[in-house]
């Protein structure tokens, strides 16, 4: 016995996803084409973690006359999502229900492609995916890494990192990559830029392993790091930039105001402070204030005390006179984490008393919070974290709320990119013209 | 280089595409007005490299645009935004006769793609690019699944779209090359047929002869199709290339097994009825091989074994009594089999019968006979063993590149929309399933 649903409304629903196969920052466009007219369906999108957890998202949709649904322009009239919101399939994923809690959803492995099904299913379902049929399933692939780019562990004067370079003969521009306090060596979003033409390094300075310590100490280990990608054959050795995220913002800082070795073209600064003791090791950042640390009424940490407040004395702050170099910052208001906000503001009158407020870009995003990422993966308000050096477990609250921080991440990738590409790619016209 | 010299940008969208995709192709940060080479390159499953390039100069802002700007020469030229893809042929020190088919569909056909200064025509592997960047082809949209079809004596890879289904279904047949050849199956599944490469020039089942070969096989395909649990029996079409084609309209007339909702017939005809074995059919054929001609290039021409379309009616498919759609597509400069004389004889016997609402053809000027899915090289001739012998010959398959690789990239589209409106869309639903 077949149950065909050509039965009931005389045709097969047409689903259709593009591109199917597609880089982490692309837009994919869903359609579904051949519905009878007025229809209530659900698009519905699940994800299998690399850990094994489930992952999915989903809207309510009513076809129009012509039996479509478009989801780039057709509102949502609810789910985990709604309005016309072409990537609300992706960024608005939730855990499964049943699920562990804490979840953050992060692809360590960057050779292979996070693996979407994209559903539709008749009515207007809020749950019970797995136990329903679909009307039909598309699967889309979507990559960090494009086609061509090639990925190399970096083990070198006692570095640890990943190298992305893109396809291609070079020269190109450099990036040295850093993540936050929560340490580990994380690729993907090296691996991403790569497949937008620059070369990358995804460093580790604080690592998981106990028996080895945390790089962040020294200054000439970042140095170092700088000068790996900037030697590499294929790098433009004036065109190297420095992005960091959380701690990693910190690092960028220090590295552009004070050291004598390397010199950054420019940095983007994403969800980070420049207060900090100059002079003392980092280390000792990660375990200063601790008192400061509150819970909130879900017992999940929140850290942005921390840094507050800002510092007047200038000994115990990131002198931001001394940058040289374009700098874009990046700022989620609702950031639980790190009080950017209030660093950003007192960045931008450093700069202004110092004369080098040109210098400086600010993104600042209502309602976002700490983890602004490459876009389109989903929002975590809260998630597990492991203290690297205590081993502690707590629930950190990162702050944002779901549909402004997937608006937020979505802007920030593509001006950062931008801003990248900028500063980092020569114009043609602007130098003298070789020999043809 | 020295370190302020521009960087040129490829920009290739999308860079993992399914084969009948069209990509965007732009160059920027180059000189103003200035000649470049665009250059693709793959290196074959078989080992071979096969190039393609065109001649293009930068605008005032140093941008090319493939989409918009004219190719000023090279294996293509005006404005064509796949002429990267289509004009493609083996490198100069090739083997002769080659012909791209992917294999493995498993695996993307990987096209490197670069820009060089100047205008060249030779001397790509020598020189430096400006710039390079790397495109998948896929045959396999992702969630597609390939099974080995051994039931029923029946010798075939089946390609199922993702999901529970129910789907429409596609019997996919090939030409007197013989072989299993999965590649527009696993294209179709990945559109969402159900689709089944059939095996029938040389079965393993009756021990590499056609000489078994008979209605009963092809009825037996159509049957796997039809209870296939994820296949809704009263949506399958047959889609035919040159001798599938003589298969197709055979079955679809005589068979009481087969009815298709619909059919596409490629590069084929309807002169000698499929009745008995195959090697009956091919003996028959084989009985006009004196009208076997040669080009200046000692390559076969086999149009002539079928002409003239003979009038006795017991000599071809009586297409009077077909009672489905039928997309018939003929290449003008087909050199292998008579396909526009087949057509117009097809159209006449149908305008006699009074069916001929049924047929639609695409006739295409300057298109050979292998007309395949877009975007891949054309083959006007290519090596060629006659299935079931080890006779090695080259054949002349006829077309011209340029009108050859439009011909590719329209047909398929319109095959794409012809199934989708038979096979998805159609609202006569004659017999109804159980809910």
């Amino acid at each position: 016995v077949l149950s065909c649903l050509s039965t009931m409304v005389g045709t097969f629903p047409l689903l259709s996803v593009q591109p199917m196969r597609g880089l982490v920052d692309e837009k994919i466009q869903v359609v579904v084409r051949n519905l009878p007219p007025a229809l209530s369906v659900t698009l519905h999108s699940l994800h299998h973690s690399e850990d094994n957890d489930f992952w999915e998202a989903f809207g309510h949709y009513t076809s129009n006359d012509q039996g479509m649904v478009t989801v780039a322009k057709d509102a949502s009239l609810g789910g985990t999502y709604e309005g016309a919101e072409p990537m609300g399939l992706l960024w608005s994923m939730q855990p499964v229900a049943g699920s562990r809690t804490g979840l953050r959803l992060r692809k360590m492995d960057v050779l292979s492609p996070m693996v979407v099904h994209i559903s539709v299913y008749s009515g207007h379902m809020t749950e019970g995916f797995s136990k329903q049929s679909p009307l039909a399933i598309v699967v889309t692939e979507r990559w960090y890494m494009a086609p061509g780019v090639c990925r190399i562990d970096i083990r070198e004067h006692g570095v640890r990192g990943t190298l992305f370079l893109p396809p291609g003969p070079g020269p190109f521009p450099g990036v040295l990559d850093m993540w936050g306090g929560g340490g580990g060596l994380v690729e993907y979003r090296s691996c991403l830029l790569a497949s937008h033409g620059f070369v990358s390094m995804a460093l580790e300075y604080i690592s998981h392993d106990k028996n080895r310590t945390s790089d962040i100490d020294s200054k000439t280990y970042f140095e170092k790091a700088f000068r790996i990608v900037q030697e590499h054959p294929l790098v433009m050795k004036d065109r190297v930039a420095l992005f960091g995220l959380s701690l990693g913002m910190s690092v960028a800082l220090n590295l552009a105001a004070y050291s004598k070795d390397i010199s950054p073209r420019c940095c983007v600064c994403i969800s980070g402070s420049h207060v900090h003791r100059v002079n003392q090791a980092f280390r000792k950042v990660l375990n200063k204030d601790g008192y400061k640390i509150r819970f909130d009424e879900e017992g999940r940490a929140v850290w942005r005390d921390i840094s507050l407040p800002i510092p007047t004395d200038l000994g115990e702050k990131v002198d931001m006179g001394r940058i040289k170099c374009p700098l874009m910052l990046v700022v989620g208001e609702d950031d639980q984490n790190l009080a950017t906000v209030e660093s950003a503001k007192d960045i931008t009158q450093m700069m202004r008393a110092a004369g080098n407020e040109h210098l400086l870009t600010i993104l600042q995003y209502p309602e976002a919070g700490h983890l602004i990422e490459p876009p389109y993966t989903p929002h975590f308000r809260a998630s597990n974290f492991i203290r690297p050096q205590t081993r502690q477990k707590v629930i950190m609250l990162w702050g944002g709320y779901t549909k402004p921080h997937a608006d937020a991440q979505e802007d920030c990738w593509e001006k950062s990119r931008s801003f990248l590409r900028q500063h980092l790619y020569p114009s043609p016209d602007s130098v003298p013209k070789s020999k043809l | 280089m020295t370190e302020k010299a521009a960087s040129p940008m490829l920009l290739l969208h999308p860079s993992r595409g399914l084969i009948d995709e069209k990509f965007s192709l732009i160059v920027q940060n180059l000189s103003r007005i200035q000649d470049i080479t665009l250059h693709a390159l793959i290196h074959s499953d078989d080992g071979d490299y096969w190039e393609a390039f065109g001649h293009y100069v930068s605008d005032a802002t140093g941008f090319v645009n493939v989409a918009n700007d004219s190719s000023l020469g090279g294996t293509y030229d005006g404005v064509e935004p796949m002429g990267l893809l289509w004009s493609m042929r083996p490198v100069p020190g090739s083997r002769i006769g080659l012909r791209l088919r992917k294999k493995e569909v498993h695996t993307p056909m990987v096209v490197h793609i670069s820009v060089y200064r100047g205008h060249m025509s030779q001397g790509f592997r020598e020189q430096v690019a400006l710039a390079s960047v790397v495109t998948e082809r896929w045959y396999m949209a992702p969630g597609v699944r390939r099974i080995d079809i051994t039931e029923g004596g029946v010798t075939g890879t089946l390609f199922l779209p993702p999901g529970p289904g129910p789907f429409p279904a596609l019997l996919d047949l090939w030409g007197g090359g013989g072989g299993l050849v999965e590649y527009r199956s696993a294209l179709l599944s990945s559109h969402g047929f159900v689709s089944l490469a059939l095996e029938y020039m040389t079965p393993r089942t009756s021990g590499g002869s056609t000489s078994h070969v008979g209605n009963e096989y092809f009825e037996a395909a159509f049957t796997v199709l039809k209870q296939h649990p994820q296949v809704c029996g009263d949506s399958i079409a047959i889609l035919g290339l040159s001798f599938g084609t003589s298969v197709a309209l055979g079955m679809a007339v005589y068979s009481t097994v087969i009815q298709p909702r619909c059919l596409v017939c490629v590069s084929g005809s309807h002169v000698q009825p499929v009745k008995g074995s195959l090697s009956d059919v091919f003996g028959e054929i084989n009985k006009n091989v004196r009208n076997t001609r040669y080009d200046e290039e000692n390559r076969v021409i086999w149009r002539d074994l079928l002409l003239p379309i003979p009038t006795d009616p017991t000599k071809k498919v009586d297409v009077g009594q077909l009672k489905c759609p039928v997309l018939m597509i003929v290449g003008e400069d087909d050199q292998n089999w008579p396909a526009t004389e087949s057509a117009e004889d097809m159209k006449e016997m149908m305008e006699k019968a009074g069916n001929s609402h049924l047929l639609t053809t695409l006739s295409y000027p300057g298109a050979g006979h292998l007309i395949e899915p877009p975007y891949s090289p054309h083959i006007r001739a290519s090596n060629f063993m006659v299935a079931g012998t080890k006779q090695k010959l080259v054949v002349l398959w006829g077309g011209e590149t340029a009108p050859h690789g439009h011909a590719q990239e329209d047909s398929w589209k319109k095959i794409l929309s012809f199934l989708e409106e038979h096979l998805y869309r159609s609202t006569d639903v004659t017999s109804q399933s159980n809910l």
